[in-house]
């Protein structure tokens, strides 16, 4: 696959090295000179070109028209938007990924119809959140447009929801449990499925169920 | 009215000094504290230092209040970002961003967004200034470039 990265900071240039490592043709787009040279050194001539990501001259020298993912890594919101609206909106490049760097702004890329980013603070917070506060519902995914979560929770002793069938619970409307983690063996969730303390559970849910989701399992 | 402005460069403060002697409403949001001796003393408008990228930002500035918000920093990216936050997140109703680079400006006006490019409608201006030709509206020098279309 063809894969335009922008931005040649950290992420970017990680990221180019291992999408190049599977087989893929990779582009960075760097506009800064001394460091696209650098990284023209690092990752060969023909991988790194020197440019502006947002400039639309750049874009069509780049070959944003043939690319089948664009992914903008930067470290500006406002660029990363810029790029994935241009690549989405002018070039109609069918996959395109945004790095967000605050959180805040994530539902703003979602409402312009970027509808996959990715936040480093959001992950860490959740990692950190399944350490720390190991009750609660954590976000894994995002489906429909984001109309639908993937959540998961483990659930302890003290959870409503230990000892009963799944087909008993009084579950948000199109919500499904359906798959958990129990000693480590992963297992499809059915109604008569009994749900134990320390299992992981996944599921789908609305995006406005998922407060009561939270309720039923006893997150805080 | 009540009017936000982002950014008090050349553009941005001219705009809120004029508007201002015309008795609207003016709020100014810019980052650098130097800046805002371009609005000179007695300017009479509200000022708030920080990102209009940044809702608390727009919030202190009385975003929600607003009849219109100008997007007017150097910046085409922050400015193009900073319009559609105030548009899908505070519903203002009209919103003109600046943009230099024209090509850009024509992919977020095909979105739906006014956006303005200094340099078309200079260098426009000059055109009809030189022919002696009436001069036009925004969006007839907004296209003056068709020779730059991909």
């Amino acid at each position: 696959m063809y894969m335009i990265l922008v931005g040649g900071g950290n992420v970017g240039v990680q990221l180019a090295r291992r999408l190049l490592m599977v087989g893929n043709e990779v582009l960075l787009l760097e506009k800064d000179v001394p460091n696209a040279g650098r990284l023209a050194r690092l990752l060969g001539e023909e991988n790194v070109m020197l440019g502006d990501g947002c400039e639309m001259l750049v874009q069509r020298r780049a070959g944003f028209g043939r690319a089948d993912v664009v992914i903008a890594v930067t470290g500006e919101d406002e660029d990363n938007l810029v790029v994935c609206q241009m690549a989405k909106y002018v070039w109609h490049v069918d996959r395109v990924l945004a790095r967000v760097n605050d959180p805040d702004h994530e539902k703003l890329f979602l409402q312009v119809g970027i509808d996959n980013t990715v936040s480093a603070t959001g992950i860490i917070y959740s990692l950190l959140e399944q350490q720390v506060m190991p009750d609660s519902l954590l976000p894994v995914g995002a489906l429909a447009r984001g109309n639908v979560e993937v959540v998961e929770t483990k659930l302890t002793a003290r959870s409503p929801v230990v000892g009963k069938r799944v087909r008993d619970l009084p579950m948000p409307g199109q919500t499904n449990i359906v798959w958990l983690l129990r000693h480590e063996h992963g297992q499809m969730v059915e109604g008569d499925t009994i749900l134990e303390a320390g299992d992981t559970v996944v599921a789908l849910v609305p995006r406005d169920g998922a407060e009561q989701l939270r309720t039923l399992f006893g997150n805080r | 009215m009540k009017v936000v402005i982002f950014g008090c460069g050349r553009t941005g403060s001219t705009l809120a000094l004029e508007l201002a002697r015309l008795g609207h409403q003016i709020t100014v949001i810019e980052q650098n504290p130097n800046a805002l001796v371009r609005l000179g003393e007695n300017h009479g408008c509200e000022v708030v230092i920080g990102s209009g990228l940044e809702d608390h930002v727009l919030e202190s500035a009385g975003i929600r209040e607003a009849d219109v918000f100008f997007a007017a920093t150097r910046g085409d990216n922050s400015n193009l970002m900073a319009g559609q936050v105030v548009k899908l997140k505070y519903n203002v109703p009209k919103i003109c961003i600046k943009c230099a680079d024209p090509l850009r400006a024509e992919a977020y006006r095909k979105m739906g967004y006014l956006c303005v490019t200094p340099s078309l409608l200079t260098a426009g201006l000059m055109r009809d200034w030189l022919l002696g030709t009436p001069y036009e509206t925004i969006d007839v020098y907004n296209v003056l470039l068709d020779s730059l279309k991909v």
